[in-house]
């Protein structure tokens, strides 16, 4: 014990480095025995190298993701086709990676930048406390009361010519990409602000703080280089664990025609094609629809994964 | 505790007037207004008709100003009327209410009976077998897109067994009991799936937590059997966060209902919402939508009061506050 502290302070930097890298290794090692969600993070990695490989593989393949066949139209599974062709003679399979590669943006997009907010108003509240902190949590609770579906289908039919934004943005080809991630992060950053502003209501009480405002650090400083890094795992488990719900809450949307809008494939539009065609050809809703299911219950392991890991509470269960 | 009712009663009103003016603006910034409507409807108004109608239904005055006004109109019980059913709100809304009622009341039962005894046995039994089955069909339960699943469901036993209805509440001429039941299973089992994964989770983490307390010990220790400890002891306590959580959920579970009763074209508050958005029937979105916000906010409340009438150790008095 002795020997390590002095070798620590003789190698400066060097012991920290080492201690660290075991707290991350012990982590490491507690989320490997989680077996489900090793395999979940596995999964997902291969999910999203697909998707983004979707251009190379339509190269390779040959067929084109956008061609209309109507010759071709409700094809079986074959060589040339792997997963058959849709209504209009186009490729699922390819499609259904291209549609990935919207939902999982989506997912990732809207989840990080919800977290984002979540962390500013959570530290903010957390760590002044006081009225602003009652304010910001009444506001919390206000968003997090509200029957969420239904207000969101309103905010998605809005229409943004009236919001007097500027005509090149709105009628950007990607716009309802855009949209759909504004209004998600717009109400999703509600659980990591509660959870970060927790976090910080304890830490800030912690003697280091105190050492960092003896030295005459700003709050800001204090927020974003003390505290911030003390709350970083519930933050990582809450945004993992939130790419699902978006991307459950993307196909909804998308589903009901208020999301990502044709051309643009998501997993969510494809359905709702698929859904005027359930009596000929049934298998269209079977694929996007498991898609959705295998890649957000892998995004909900892996959290739950993270969340044994870096909890220590977790110990003991 | 009648004091602290009253409060949060009073907080609900004002978080409700705020919400009231967002949706107010949101439904506003929905594309076209009610003039459009008509000029659609009536291609020989001229522009000057249009312009000269805007002024007459106030179109053409600020936001406030409307609001203000509509406000007024509802707080004298005036909700207007509905453009797509031509009747006046509150009448519209009636039945589509009762329909909601039923389907939630009935998947939330579904619900509940199924989610007590598997997280009771997962929570008794951890790292069981079963408690890694339960844990699992959880998580399919949270992850599932409820929207597919009510077309697997449809695709199921519509389209290949054909053995029952894919939509609406019953069989035009057919006016049975039976025939009402048989279009409420399917839905009713697509939102019970929709909430009993988390409603299982909550059960279990609960009962967890509480069968680590000490009081457990000490029941074990006086010599009470498994089974009392079980019920008698643990339960009981284990059961007041679930009964908040549940509360506070109720806002998901509007949100699962719409979806469900769109998917399966029943007729509840959840399709009337989506139905008034899509369909520019603007009064009745607007009273749709406070009505479901409303409803929230009161479960809301009856989650704290629960709360206290649970756990007789909770009082929402101030410390020292005299009362």
């Amino acid at each position: 014990m002795t020997a390590r502290l002095i070798g620590g302070n003789a190698n400066g930097g060097g012991g920290e480095a080492r201690a660290a890298r075991s707290l991350w290794g012990l982590l490491w090692r507690r989320f490997l025995d989680h077996h489900l969600a090793v395999a979940s993070g596995f999964l997902l990695i291969v999910l999203a190298a697909l998707a983004m490989a979707a251009p190379l593989i339509e190269a390779a393949s040959g067929i084109d993701a956008k061609t209309v066949d109507l010759f071709n139209r409700f094809q079986g599974p074959s060589l040339g086709h792997p997963l058959g062709t849709d209504e209009l003679g186009r490729d699922l399979f390819l499609r259904l990676l291209y549609g990935g590669q919207v939902s999982l943006f989506v997912g990732f997009v809207a989840a990080l930048v919800s977290a984002v907010i979540g962390t500013v108003i959570g530290l903010w509240a957390g760590y002044y406390g006081g009225r602003l902190d009652a304010l910001l949590m009444r506001l919390t609770d206000g968003v997090i009361a509200l029957p969420l579906l239904p207000l969101l289908i309103v905010l998605a039919a809005v229409d943004l010519d009236k919001l007097g934004l500027p005509a090149a943005l709105t009628e950007d080809e990607n716009i309802s990409l855009y949209r759909i991630i504004v209004i998600i992060a717009l109400v999703g950053w509600t659980t990591v602000a509660r959870l970060v502003r927790g976090a910080a209501l304890t830490v800030r009480e912690r003697e280091f703080v105190l050492a960092a405002t003896a030295q005459g650090a700003g709050g800001f400083r204090i927020m974003f280089v003390h505290i911030l890094p003390n709350v970083v795992s519930p933050i990582i488990v809450a945004t993992t664990l939130s790419v699902g719900s978006v991307i459950l809450l993307e196909s909804i949307l998308s589903f009901l025609g208020l999301g990502i809008q044709p051309p643009i494939p998501s997993w969510g539009n494809m359905l709702t094609n698929a859904q005027e065609l359930i009596w000929t050809a049934p298998e269209l809703a079977f694929y996007p629809g498991m898609a959705i299911f295998i890649t957000v219950i892998a995004f909900n392991f892996l959290g739950d994964g993270l969340q044994d890991a870096l909890d220590p509470r977790a110990i003991s269960r | 505790m009648s004091r602290f009712v009253l409060v949060r009663l009073m907080e609900s009103m004002i978080v409700l007037l705020i919400m009231s003016f967002v949706i107010y603006a949101l439904v506003g910034l929905m594309p076209g207004d009610p003039v459009d409507l008509m000029i659609k409807s009536d291609p020989k108004l001229t522009p000057a008709d249009a312009a000269r109608l805007r002024e007459f239904y106030g179109i053409d005055k600020p936001i406030t100003e409307r609001y203000l006004a509509w406000l007024m109109a509802v707080v004298q019980g005036d909700f207007g009327n509905s453009r797509l059913h031509a009747r006046p709100v509150l009448d519209v809304m009636g039945p589509f209410l009762l329909n909601s009622v039923n389907l939630m009341v009935l998947s939330f039962a579904l619900s509940l009976v199924i989610a007590l005894p598997a997280g009771i046995y997962a929570a008794l039994n951890p790292h069981s077998r079963t408690d890694h089955a339960i844990n699992l069909l959880c998580f399919a339960g949270i992850s599932i897109p409820v929207f597919w699943l009510a077309l697997m469901l449809i695709i199921v036993f519509s389209v290949i067994l054909g053995v029952l209805p894919a939509s609406g509440v019953g069989t035009v001429g057919e006016d049975g009991f039976l025939d009402r039941a048989k279009h409420l299973v399917l839905p009713t089992v697509t939102l019970t799936v929709f909430s009993v994964g988390h409603y299982t989770r909550f059960v279990r983490a609960s009962m967890m937590e509480t069968l680590r307390q000490d009081f457990i010990r000490t029941a074990r220790a006086k010599g009470a059997g498994r089974t009392r400890v079980v019920l008698r002891h643990a339960l009981r306590n284990a059961l007041i966060p679930v009964v908040t959580i549940i509360a506070l959920s109720f806002g998901t579970l509007f949100s699962g209902a719409l979806i469900t009763e769109t998917m399966f074209a029943y007729p509840g508050m959840g399709k009337m919402i989506y139905d008034s958005i899509m369909g520019s029937d603007y009064n009745l979105a607007l009273i749709g939508l406070l009505f479901a916000t409303l409803l929230t906010l009161l479960a809301n409340i009856g989650a704290d009061i629960a709360y206290a009438w649970l756990d007789p150790r909770i009082t929402y008095k101030k410390t020292g506050a005299a009362s």
